[in-house]
């Protein structure tokens, strides 16, 4: 064979094998998201957003769950995202490239991949075993932590984007650094720093483990954060796994709930992006 | 004060003149100008890198001084010096003196921000900020004074008729800045500099990403504020120097090779270096 057939072939070869590999990624994408809806859609009716989460046997919703989740994922974010945006305002705004700033960092990058049941064990430590009881506070400081480095990583990443000249242009009119920073650099920024919200927030909306080992779950209507709350992820773990139908029925309408929620936050957070680089 | 200023002034080395001296036989500069910037013995280093060596120059009040040279040779890290910007970045310093109506602003004393507030600067690239066109102007103005809504309307549509811009932003002021074309944009920044009353401006290449027509504003709009500014130019376009400033300093590899009236270095450089440079055979 010709070196230029050779070529060809090998060509051939190696793109029906990438066809392939993206083929089975897809296919196994589809398969779960098939699966969920076929399972998900018939679950999803009134009841399930206010009724709570019933004994086997009788009928039920997941109002309970849904409103733990939302008011954990609501704290954690809002104690989150301070903590995040300040770190990487520092990162990127004051610690350049000093040995402090690397070693925040490193252990950021480390926090951002730790496993999630870790984090759960390690609040189970810091909260629940001194106060003796699950809770729901002890939930929403879980998935802060797992906020924070995720904040952390995007306003960092967001606040490089701005370019040296845009802060320059502002110290040259006699700004002081925290008026550049809050007036001319966030404003910039902000689209982006919002997408890592966004970002954040579908990631701890989907999180169990961390909540397996904090909040627990409660069977009943709840709204006292000192003791545990239901939330939409340890339902699922717990209904999809017990043998009876309605609760696993239940279980599927949960995890489509929580699947439609990531995907809209998904969707808003690439319109913010796609809005930021048009005005800017 | 002033003569005090031109005794002072004395070039540390003649050859290279600190101070346009042809002044008393050219009919251009007719009332006795004043210096704004004495720069004396300024060297720059960017780490162990030295970027300038040992820079003397004065810059006349309400002049345009142009400052002219290959890439790298030092013009722009000279206007950083003169509002210490560079010092946002660390490992960048300066030594020697620049007075500024006889105070060193170099001193670790003075103090930053109203040292920039006192001289404007404008930069290559349009920078306007992520903000209405009415809040960009306004950004400076409200930084140091607290002028009630009717005065800063005033103050913004001063600034804003100045730079040449007000005919056209005039009906969108709340729209955003970036929504402005290029060479629209960098009439905001210098509306934005001048709003703060400054006594300096600093243009680095203010024109050199702008297309002819939108330069050609540019410098008319140089021609117009030299009556109330010192303004100190740097410029990559020959031309741009010869057309708008009143003294030129020609600078090769962190030296400043020749300084004197426009005129005169376009038209007989003294340094065999100027004139290879301003007529193109090397840069």
């Amino acid at each position: 064979m010709t070196l230029y057939g050779r070529r060809r072939a090998n060509n051939a070869l190696y793109l029906a094998l990438s066809w392939m590999a993206t083929g089975i990624g897809l296919a196994i994408l589809f398969l779960i998201l098939w699966t969920l809806v076929r399972n998900g859609i018939p679950a999803l009716r009134f009841g399930l957003f206010v009724e709570n989460t019933p004994p086997p046997g009788s009928r039920g919703g997941l109002g309970n769950a849904i409103y733990g989740s939302v008011v954990m994922t609501a704290i954690a974010t809002l104690v989150g995202t301070p903590v995040g945006v300040l770190t990487g305002t520092y990162l990127a705004e004051f610690g350049g490239a000093s040995r402090v700033a690397s070693a925040v960092r490193f252990i950021n990058d480390v926090l951002l991949s730790a496993p999630s049941i870790i984090i759960g064990l390690f609040v189970y430590g810091l909260l629940v075993v001194p106060l003796h009881h699950f809770s729901a506070w002890a939930g929403s400081v879980a998935l802060a932590i797992i906020v924070v480095p995720v904040v952390v990583r995007t306003t960092e990443d967001m606040l490089r984007l701005v370019p040296a000249t845009l802060r320059e242009a502002a110290v040259a009119l006699g700004a002081p650094q925290w008026k550049v920073i809050v007036l001319v650099t966030y404003r910039a920024a902000l689209q982006g720093m919002l997408t890592g919200v966004m970002l954040a927030v579908a990631r701890i909306a989907g999180e169990t483990a961390p909540l397996l080992f904090t909040s627990l779950n409660n069977q009943f209507w709840s709204v006292n954060m000192n003791a545990p709350m239901a939330n939409l992820p340890v339902v699922i773990f717990q209904f999809a796994l017990s043998p009876y139908a309605d609760w696993q029925e239940l279980a599927w309408g949960g995890a489509m709930l929580i699947t439609l929620t990531i995907l809209l936050l998904n969707i808003l957070a690439r319109a913010l992006a796609s809005w930021s680089n048009h005005t800017s | 004060m002033n003569a005090e200023y031109a005794l002072t002034a004395e070039p540390a080395r003649p050859s290279t003149l600190a101070r346009p001296y042809v002044r008393s036989r050219e009919p251009i500069a007719v009332a006795q100008t004043i210096p704004k910037v004495v720069i004396r013995d300024v060297h720059f280093f960017y780490k162990k890198f030295e970027a300038l060596k040992g820079i003397n120059l004065v810059l006349d009040d309400k002049r345009v001084t142009a400052f002219i040279g290959p890439s790298g040779c030092g013009k722009s890290t000279l206007l950083r010096i003169l509002n210490r910007i560079y010092e946002l970045y660390p490992g960048q310093r300066a030594t020697g003196e620049v007075l500024v109506d006889g105070q060193n602003i170099l001193d670790p004393a003075q103090d930053l921000n109203l040292l920039r507030a006192k001289i404007g600067m404008v930069f290559q690239k349009p920078t306007p900020f992520p903000m209405s066109i009415y809040d960009n102007v306004a950004f400076g103005i409200r930084l140091y004074t607290q002028p009630s809504p009717s005065e800063l309307d005033e103050r913004v549509e001063e600034a804003l008729r100045r730079a040449a811009l007000w005919d056209e932003v005039k009906d969108k002021l709340r729209q955003s800045g970036l929504s402005l074309s290029g060479g629209q944009q960098q009439r905001l920044c210098i509306a934005r500099a001048i709003a703060v009353k400054p006594e300096i401006l600093l243009l680095d290449e203010p024109a050199s990403a702008l297309d002819p027509i939108s330069t050609q504003r540019i410098e008319e709009l140089i021609a117009e504020l030299k009556s109330d500014y010192c303004i100190a130019l740097v410029t990559h376009n020959m031309q741009q120097a010869a057309r708008s400033s009143d003294y030129t300093a020609f600078m090769y590899l962190g030296e400043l090779v020749e300084f004197s009236e426009t005129e005169t270095i376009f038209t007989h450089p003294k340094e065999r270096r100027t004139e290879d440079y301003i007529t193109g055979r090397f840069g």
